[in-house]
């Protein structure tokens, strides 16, 4: 009985990691279909002219071009704000702390849709008091610029997680120490308290960066005129479709899977030297016994 | 605050400070404010804006009573506001999804967590990760290429003899949404109640089988309470994100179905109407978070265990 249970939970498992990763097949096969609908059935044949069709829509290039932006300005400033967070908040306690703590992981609940429509009506209106409703000056007026702001607002509370995390397994002793030998302020928290925190300010960078490209609810309703890839694939697969979006999720797949495979090597090779070490300190334990 | 200035001198205080205020002030409080605000004007030329005609009212929030229409169910016919019975209905089927994700994800993230050998653990864990990696657009867009009336879903039933003819998936009501919800937010159930679970003692289990307990008997007196943060901070975030969404039932979506959040992007970018738009968007904020209240109280979870 027991047997049987085990199994069929190796079952589920592969079934659901089947349910996962089919679908992105289904997809990159698209890609390379002879057949002007995106689809696998029925087979028309090798193609690669989608890829050839992509690299020559301009607009993708250009919606490409600025969801890398946009990822990069996201992920710099949530890394800058979401830090300073994290270190303000673990030095401080109390009721201030409880507030200010809901209301930074609050900022995760809040559906997409009220944040993108927030941060546009509050700049226009913000700009339309300022300047009068004619000739509003940049930062006022609908962009990308506002979807950088909007997807910080609430990014920028992962990143403040992820420090926040880290923070915990620091020994303040050590800025005590440095103070008391003459470090200043600006030394203490260069080389003391953020080279202790690389690890998750990283993390956080990368997760920044991934939300960003991911996002649509907030850049919809933001963006003005402008496209970043989710907005473009969204108008494509609403309006008339061909398979270059195949064509391009079968690259970004591609690229998704290299990283994991490099991290999956490097993560054995790692594990090896921990396993080399332990033995070898095991068979120095047994030779000094 | 006075450990920060012993420590970072007032220079950087005061620049973390700033920091800190221009996130929650500019981007958080006051664009919400503004939104409330602004959901009690009428929507008017530019002209008239601050003019006579520019007073607070609820205007905005009774349009949601506006435009019945007749629905029958359980053979019972009645009629209701349209905006009233797509909200309704994203409510019920965000609670479907969450239900579907939790009744998906429990055995797994118990596998992970008890059965499965710690070595291969990272890899699969590695291999979940995946498709949390590729954007949500293109995760909606393989349902929408699998489903499809001549899609390899209907290929493959018909090739093994379970149907005869083609389904139209896409034109089912809301099964389109629901799948392409629950394939994009299952793996945000999974990870808290895998992490959950993994944190409960082994010995536990053992001690409740050498005592003789059924399997179904250990799983409802121990491994479920002691998941109960996990399972409600994964059901909070599948509900708000599944509410939320506006990609998946714009792409998913079929004739009869209507999602909140896209009534809110029609009165927004088709009518242009942002004052509507802005009352429509509290709305769904509001009966979302007592929702989530309501839910908690229920099954007595504190808002901490959920941030944990």
């Amino acid at each position: 009985m027991h047997r049987l249970r085990q199994n069929l939970a190796h079952l589920y498992m592969v079934l659901f990691l089947f349910f996962l990763l089919a679908p992105l097949v289904v997809m990159s096969g698209a890609a390379f279909n002879d057949s002007k609908l995106p689809s696998i059935v029925p087979w028309k044949g090798w193609t690669t002219v989608w890829f050839t069709e992509m690299v020559n829509d301009q607009r993708m290039m250009w919606a490409f071009v600025n969801t890398l932006w946009v990822a990069l300005a996201v992920a710099v400033i949530a890394v800058i704000i979401g830090t300073a967070s994290a270190i303000l908040i673990n030095s401080i306690s109390g009721r201030v702390r409880t507030v200010l703590y809901g209301l930074m992981i609050s900022t995760i609940l809040i559906p997409g849709v009220v944040i993108g429509i927030s941060t546009m009506i509050m700049w226009t209106k913000l700009g339309g008091a300022l300047f009068g409703p004619d000739g509003k000056p940049w930062p006022f007026i609908p962009g990308l610029h506002l979807s950088v702001l909007g997807q910080v607002s609430y990014i920028a509370a992962m990143v403040m997680l992820l420090v926040l995390a880290r923070l915990q397994s620091f020994d303040a002793g050590l800025e005590e120490a440095a103070l008391d030998l003459g470090a200043s302020h600006a030394q203490v928290m260069r080389r003391i308290l953020l080279p202790h925190l690389y690890p998750a300010i990283g993390a956080g960078a990368a997760v920044a960066f991934f939300q960003s490209i991911e996002n649509f609810n907030v850049t919809q309703f933001t963006r003005g005129g402008a496209d970043t890839l989710t907005v473009y694939v969204f108008s494509k697969v609403r309006s008339g479709i061909t398979p270059t979006i195949n064509a391009l999720a079968f690259l970004l797949i591609c690229v998704t899977l290299v990283l994991a495979l490099v991290y999956e090597i490097n993560r054995r090779r790692k594990a090896r030297i921990e396993a080399e070490r332990e033995a070898e300190a095991r068979r120095a334990e047994a030779a000094m016994l | 605050m006075q450990d920060l200035l012993r420590r970072y001198g007032p220079g950087l205080t005061f620049m973390m400070g700033l920091l800190v205020a221009f996130w929650l002030l500019m981007l958080v409080i006051v664009p919400n404010i503004t939104l409330f605000e602004q959901s009690f004007r009428p929507y008017l030329p530019v002209t008239e804006i601050g003019g006579p005609r520019d007073t607070y009212s609820l205007n905005n929030y009774l349009k949601v009573f506006d435009g019945k229409v007749e629905k029958s169910f359980l053979g019972h016919v009645f009629t209701i506001p349209v905006h009233v019975y797509t909200f309704s209905l994203t409510i019920f089927y965000s609670m479907l999804v969450t239900v579907i994700c939790f009744l998906m994800a429990y055995p797994l993230a118990y596998y992970l967590a008890k059965i499965v050998n710690p070595k291969s653990l990272p890899t699969l864990l590695l291999l979940l990760f995946i498709p949390l990696w590729v954007s949500e657009v293109l995760r909606a867009f393989a349902w929408w290429i699998i489903l499809a009336f001549k899609g390899p879903l209907n290929a493959l039933l018909q090739g093994i003899g379970l149907i005869e003819d083609p389904i139209r998936w896409t034109n089912m009501g809301y099964a389109g949404v629901v799948i392409g919800l629950v394939y994009t937010y299952v793996l945000f159930m999974l990870f808290p109640v895998y992490n959950a679970i993994q944190s409960l003692d082994s010995n536990q289990i053992e001690a409740a089988e050498d005592l003789g307990a059924p399997w179904w008997k250990i799983h409802w007196r121990i491994v479920l309470p002691h998941a109960k943060p996990g399972i409600a901070s994964g059901s909070v975030m599948v509900f708000m994100l599944s509410a939320g969404s506006l990609l998946v039932p714009s792409i998913l979506g079929s004739t009869t179905s209507q999602w909140f959040t896209q009534t809110i992007d029609q009165w927004f970018k088709d009518a242009l109407d942002w004052n509507t738009a802005s009352a429509y968007a509290f709305l769904l904020l509001l009966v979302c978070t007592l929702f989530v209240t309501l839910a908690m109280w229920v099954f007595r979870v504190k808002l901490s265990d959920i941030a944990k």
